[in-house]
């Protein structure tokens, strides 16, 4: 049993489910992710659980109580909403000192705790600034403070990278996850960005036209996603289509090497391998010889582009000071056969 | 050549508008101002004489000071009860979703759209003692009230013609505001009350400042609603002015009061603007 458990919870505009049969349980301290495109219901959910969306169904509980049906003003929860929602009209510390006020704390300890929560994001000094004199990261630590000064039982974040540029971000990202293990504040946090959810939950859920499809640790997710749509989702990933031949892999013809079993002869099968468990060898030492069709300098790796009998295939190899082969150079791809995964594929329409 | 030309464009620019604004605004403000310092006869008409006796005479008189005291009481107080309709009726207009929210923007701009001598009328007839309310409150067991011909009708009808220039800046400036603003004071433990008042209120105060400020000035220079509503006895500063012109035909007197009655208007709604200012600066620089 969670802290915060999420059982059958729906909600339906006219015909279209926005969020269909949702079960979720987020233990105490945990830092969970809804991951998903727009429109996947994620943002929906999130509502819900702050109170600001009636569900259809289901039951929303925090510590045992059942809060579904709960006034956002009486749930307590802290949330930092994507456009950050400051009050303009107030100061930092008139913004962070909000909720406190709401609860009727006493002025001494409220300017205590105001002052304290500040320190905790860094932004003592701005306390009489107005948000509109801050930068995007400032107001963003400010709706941080202001959620967490209430000392929330659980914290929602909608989105709340979404409007930083690359770099911040990603210092925000870590940022973030520092403010919440040093209060340890559960934590559900609403993205469309994988890199943001991998890297800094406990868990990630993965959303789907309304519908969670995978809930794992982020490793697992990356390692073993359970739809088609998450392996392409999160991370990049190669995907072809081929059968099952003579107890192996076969695509168009060429077989590659796999640890998987259990497959039927002719069965339909799809595979999928990650580009950075892909190699480049000189030609002829590798699995399956190719040539370099692109080659992407990104910093860090390298991105290739490379055409062999079976498909194309992206690579990435880390960078390591030399320069790799050229577009247009022969190459031979070569990964380890556990890392290339095999399911049946689905027969289109038999499934619905 | 070219820059001859660059320096003279915005003065051809500007140059229509500012002929028109002077022969329609200044000029005539003008000459309004040095009519009022002519002397008048009752016999001989307007005389070639520098007086300040109209002004004396305006200042010193209760029944002038009286009709001043009015037009600026009914004139608030109508700006007051905009405020109090128009600021939750924008609200509540904001929170609406299409086809209804259009519709009730015409709804509410709809007295725009008519004379206001017709809608004038249309009020008299309510108001009347045999008119529409007073069958009403007959009917319900009260006896006639007088209404038409008081202050409370012209009220009534300015209320009516002006709640469009309140409930439009409080509009405009509810649409700026992010609905989550008002989510986030509900997740800070805030009533729905105290969210409007503490978080949503401060604001669009400024759009209800410029508001009252429109409402204000049409308000205390109204001349149908009044005239039409008010009657013959009930005089405000507009109707003083058409009656001494018209009646009296004391024009430098008509003169005075219309360029006092500016100057008063003036002075209010500066110094008005100097408070919306100096909040505008604090809230939202």
């Amino acid at each position: 049993m969670g802290f915060l458990t999420l059982e059958k919870l729906s909600k339906i505009y006219g015909d279209l489910a926005a969020v269909q049969d949702v079960d979720l349980a987020v233990d105490k301290g945990e830092f969970v992710s809804l991951l998903g495109p727009s429109g996947c219901g994620k943002t929906t959910t999130l509502q819900m659980i702050a109170g600001l969306v009636e569900p259809s169904a289901g039951t929303i509980r925090l510590d045992g109580r059942d809060i579904t049906r709960q006034k956002p003003n009486h749930r307590g929860l802290g949330i930092v909403f994507q456009s950050y929602a400051l009050f303009p009209h107030m100061t930092v510390a008139q913004n962070v000192s909000f909720g406190l006020e709401m609860r009727k704390v006493g002025k001494a300890e409220r300017d205590e705790r105001v002052k304290t929560m500040l320190g905790l994001v860094h932004l003592a000094r701005f306390a009489e600034r107005y948000p509109r004199q801050l930068s995007g990261g400032q107001r963003q630590r400010v709706a941080i403070a202001r959620a967490l000064v209430i000392q929330p039982p659980v914290l929602l974040l909608d989105e709340p990278l979404s409007n930083l540029d690359a770099k911040l971000r990603e210092e925000m990202q870590f940022e973030l996850r520092r403010i919440q293990q040093s209060v340890g504040t559960t934590t559900i946090m609403v993205t469309h960005d994988q890199a943001e959810a991998l890297s800094i939950s406990d868990r990630v859920v993965v959303m789907e036209q309304g519908r969670m499809t995978q809930i794992d640790a982020p490793y697992r997710l990356y390692e073993s996603p359970a739809t088609p749509f998450i392996s392409s989702f999160v991370g990049k990933m190669n995907r072809l289509e081929g059968v099952w031949g003579k107890g192996a892999a076969e695509v168009a013809g060429v077989t590659l090497p796999t640890e998987a079993v259990g497959f039927t002869e002719g069965q339909a099968i799809a595979l999928s391998i990650r580009p950075e468990k892909l190699a480049l060898r000189p030609q002829g030492q590798g699995r399956l010889d190719g040539t370099i069709l692109h080659r992407f300098f990104l910093g860090s790796y390298w991105l290739f582009t490379v055409a062999t009998p079976a498909g194309a295939f992206s690579v990435s190899v880390p960078n390591d000071g030399d320069e790799p082969a050229r577009q247009g150079a022969a190459v031979s791809l070569d990964w380890a056969p556990a890392s290339l995964r095999v399911e049946a594929l689905a027969v289109r329409g038999a499934a619905a | 050549m070219s820059s001859a030309r660059a320096t003279s464009t915005p003065w051809l620019l500007v140059g229509p508008g500012a002929l028109f604004f002077l022969a329609l605004v200044i000029l005539p403000l003008v000459l309004t101002v040095i009519l009022s310092f002519h002397a008048f006869d009752h016999s001989t008409g307007i005389k070639n004489e520098f007086t300040l006796a109209h002004y004396a005479a305006v200042l010193s008189d209760d029944y002038y000071l009286g009709i001043f005291w009015r037009t600026l009481r009914l004139a608030a107080l109508t700006t007051l009860i905009c405020a109090l309709i128009g600021a939750p009726e924008a609200y509540i207009l904001s929170r609406m979703r299409d086809p209804w929210r259009s519709v009730f923007l015409l709804v509410i701009i709809g007295p725009l759209l008519v004379s206001v001598v017709v809608r004038a009328f249309g009020w008299s007839m309510l108001l009347g003692s045999a008119g529409l309310v007073n069958q009403a409150l007959q009917a319900l067991g009260f006896g006639p009230a007088r209404l038409l011909y008081t202050e409370t009708a012209i009220v009534i009808a300015l209320v009516h013609v002006m709640l469009p220039f309140m409930v439009i800046p409080v509009w405009t400036a509810l649409q700026k505001l992010d609905p989550a603003v008002e989510a986030a004071a509900w997740s800070l433990g805030a009533s729905h009350f105290t969210a409007l008042r503490r978080v949503v209120l401060p604001q669009v105060s400024l759009g209800m400042l410029s508001g009252s400020l429109i409402v204000f000035g049409l308000s205390a220079s109204a001349f149908a609603i009044p005239g039409l509503l008010g009657g013959r006895r009930l005089k405000m500063a507009a109707t003083l002015v058409y009656d001494e012109y018209m009646h009296e035909l004391n024009w430098p007197l008509g003169a005075t009061i219309a360029i006092i009655v500016l100057a008063a208007n003036l002075l209010i709604m500066l110094a008005y603007n100097r408070v919306i200012e100096t909040r505008a600066r604090k809230a939202l620089g």
